[in-house]
């Protein structure tokens, strides 16, 4: 019982803005926990939060270990976050644009070689400068840093968006190998029924704040169904919302 | 629970300072009599060097409220509002100074403007606060906005010595522009309407920076109290999107956040 | 701090030599810039070689805004500036290795407009040791200077416009001594150009340092 992730009615901030109002989240190592929610529920916040980017201001908040509400930079390198911007240069190379997230993660550049294979980045792509890529290629060089650095948390936004079937398939496949390996996996995503089978938690979040946790996949399409009940319940009591823990 | 930023002890200060400027006004302007050599321009010497000092004043006390700011054992908001209005009224009285002393230059030299060490220094500060004050108006969140600001000013006011450096020894290249040689034989009547417009200046300054210190507190108490309700407006949001933009309205700077939430979209 | 520096610089530099921004685009900049002075002064030969070194280094200020807007310019795309937040890279690194990069751009667009200098304002040379002392210190408080405010200035909406407002500034000095140093350099002015070379590396010293302790201050932004 690994304690990976430990909320406790934390607030953070985006401008003036509480993202997120009062979370109560508990995530042990190796878990794959499916983020659900509507947009502008708190889905990415979360993640983001978690990654250390969005300021901690109210209750406890910790990250393997590390507390964000004093530092919230000391996490940073142990967790990978992979969101909608992919933070790549365009100007330079998908290998050059790799080449450098994993020297700046301090992560060793030789574990490059094996993820660009992985993702079908070697070859042509491989010395194409990220502007000339499409988006899914894009996504497929964010998430080829993210395989070779091999954090000990992903958080993953929307992570199938953009890649097609067979990447989405192999995409999967990291997921399960990574928590296999013992990283742990967050994945927010609208799609139940892809990310669904894999997930050993499901979190439902809404209004900032954490509206449901269940174990083991959802069931089907009746999910996405509950998740939009489950928001509607905490529009109706407030109150109820944030307790489940 | 003040509306307004007076209470009895600025009412006292603004009647004190009112009284000490007309009086410096009065001996100045009426009855000090004129200087052999400068003639009438002498009188400028009951507003430029308290205007000048006021505006250092004001300039340096940014810069230490700005580094209680930054340092972590010290840091509070007091710090930063502090620096916010001691900018603006030191920027006040930098334009009094500088505009004070371009009519000097104007009498004594026939020039708007001469490249007096002094004068030149005291406009390039004016440049660096000028824009300190756009960058505090920038930011949407007031700590990051507070830091950035915080280290602008400190930095600035390092090179305030270099600065000077600068500009004395560019001034001694071209000889000359020397202008604001108070004559140290100064005495007398003279000598006390000038102490009295320190006094004087230092009073408006002081009422100033109060006010606008507390204005600075009353849009803190007011971005605060929408605090709770964006949070209670947030968890009631469960039900959708569509509460999101009601949370905009409430909250100016909050306006960009909404947008970016909404791009989670795939 | 200082590998976090070189993997940052490296990048930086990459960048630059795969866009060949500077090349392509400040550096003719640079050059026009002479050539409007020369319009300006009406090709009146002597004061522009009398004002060449002023003339010099106010175009190397304006190429030096240029070279920090693109400096941030690309972090900017696809949050790239949030990439470098997550990567635990030391903010100290960061700034070493974005100033450093600066720097570089500056020193060549610098020879560039040297030689354009001495071809369209016909000046000689006195002191070469001062000429390059005092350059390279002014290069390096300008990178160390924009590089700082460009940080200040990345996050925000209107950055274009206030960069140069909080920049111009505080370089003031620095144009100041390195156009002094510059005339004693190259003999057009009688002033002990070693004087003002002390004050150059004053302001480098400062900004140096301002920025190595403020830059994980100014990094986060969230």
């Amino acid at each position: 019982m690994d304690p990976v992730i430990r909320f406790r009615s934390a607030v953070a901030l985006a401008g003036n803005f509480p993202v997120l109002a009062g979370v109560d989240l508990d995530v042990t190592r190796g878990e794959v926990v499916l983020v659900r929610g509507s947009n502008g529920a708190g889905k990415t916040s979360l993640l983001r939060a978690c990654a250390g980017l969005l300021r901690v201001v109210a209750g406890e908040a910790e990250v393997l270990g590390s507390d964000l509400v004093r530092d919230q930079r000391a996490v940073r390198r142990r967790v990978g976050l992979l969101g909608h911007a992919t933070a790549l240069y365009d100007e330079l190379s998908a290998r050059d644009n790799i080449r450098f997230a994993l020297r700046a993660a301090g992560a060793p550049v030789g574990a490059a070689g094996p993820a660009m294979e992985q993702l079908g980045l070697d070859g042509r792509l491989a010395g194409t400068r990220v502007a000339s890529l499409s988006a899914g290629q894009r996504r497929r060089v964010a998430l080829a840093i993210l395989v070779a650095r091999n954090p000990e948390l992903w958080l993953l936004d929307e992570p199938h968006a953009g890649l097609d079937a067979d990447y989405r398939d192999l995409l999967d496949g990291f997921i399960a190998g990574a928590a296999r390996a013992g990283s742990t996996v967050l994945l927010a995503s609208h799609e139940a029924d892809r990310a669904g089978p894999l997930a050993t938690t499901v979190v439902t979040v809404g209004g900032g704040v954490v509206t449901g946790v269940s174990a083991g996949p959802p069931a089907g399409p009746a999910g996405a169904g509950s998740a939009g009940a489950g928001s509607a319940g905490a529009g109706i009591e407030p109150e109820v919302a944030g307790h489940v823990a | 629970m003040t509306a307004g930023t007076g209470n009895a002890l600025t009412r006292a200060l603004g009647a004190a300072t009112i009284v000490a400027v007309a009086i410096t006004a009065w001996l100045g302007l009426v009855v000090s009599p004129p200087d052999q050599t400068q003639g009438q321009l002498v009188r400028l010497l009951y507003i430029h060097p308290a205007a000048a000092t006021a505006c250092y004043v004001g300039f340096g006390l940014c810069a230490l409220a700005s580094l209680a700011y930054l340092w972590p054992r010290t840091r509070s908001r007091r710090w930063d509002r502090l620096a916010a209005a001691s900018a603006e009224v030191g920027v006040v009285f930098c334009v009094i100074t500088l505009v004070t002393g371009s009519i000097w230059g104007r009498g004594s030299w026939g020039v708007w403007w001469t490249w007096d060490a002094r004068l030149t220094l005291t406009a390039l500060l004016l440049a660096v606060f000028i824009g300190y004050l756009a960058l505090r108006r920038t930011g949407g969140d007031p700590e990051p906005r507070a830091k950035r600001s915080a280290v602008v000013a400190v930095v600035c006011a390092l090179l305030v010595p270099v600065d000077h450096e600068a500009t004395t020894w560019w001034q001694t290249l071209h000889q000359g522009n020397t202008l604001f040689r108070p004559n140290p034989l100064i005495h007398g009547l003279q000598l006390w309407s000038m102490l009295l417009s320190f006094v004087a200046y230092g009073l408006l300054f002081t009422w100033l920076l109060i006010h606008r210190y507390r204005v600075e507190v009353l849009e803190d108490r007011f971005e605060e109290e929408g605090f709770a309700a964006a949070i209670a407006e947030r968890r009631a949001e469960g039900s959708g999107p569509a509460t999101a933009p009601a949370v905009a309205a409430a909250d100016g700077p909050v306006m960009e956040v909404p947008a970016s939430e909404g791009e989670k979209t795939p | 701090m200082w590998r976090d520096a070189l993997v940052v610089g490296g990048k930086d530099l990459r960048v630059e030599l795969q866009s060949r921004v500077t090349t392509t685009q400040v550096a003719p900049y640079a050059i026009l810039v002479l050539l409007l002075f020369g319009f300006a002064f009406d090709q009146d030969h002597a004061v522009l070689t009398k004002t060449a070194a002023g003339l010099f280094w106010v175009a190397v200020l304006l190429c030096s805004l240029l070279a920090v807007q693109r400096s941030y310019a690309i972090e900017a795309v696809d949050g790239a500036r949030d990439g470098l937040r997550l990567s635990g890279l030391d903010p100290a690194g960061i700034f070493i290795g974005k100033a450093v990069a600066v720097a570089v751009q500056l020193v060549v667009l610098e020879v560039l407009l040297g030689l354009g200098v001495v071809i369209l304002f016909g000046t000689k040379l006195h002191d070469p040791a001062l000429l390059i002392l005092s350059a390279l210190c002014a290069t390096v408080g300008l990178a160390a200077a924009g590089t700082v405010y460009g940080m200040i200035a990345s996050g925000l909406r209107v950055r274009e416009t206030l960069l140069p407002l909080l920049i111009l500034p505080v370089v003031a000095p620095v144009l100041l001594g390195a156009t002094q140093s510059w005339m004693a350099a190259l003999g057009t002015s009688s002033t002990d150009g070693w004087k003002w070379l002390s004050l150059l590396g004053s302001f480098a010293v400062i900004y140096v340092a301002a920025g190595i302790l403020s830059f994980s201050t100014l990094v986060e932004e969230s």
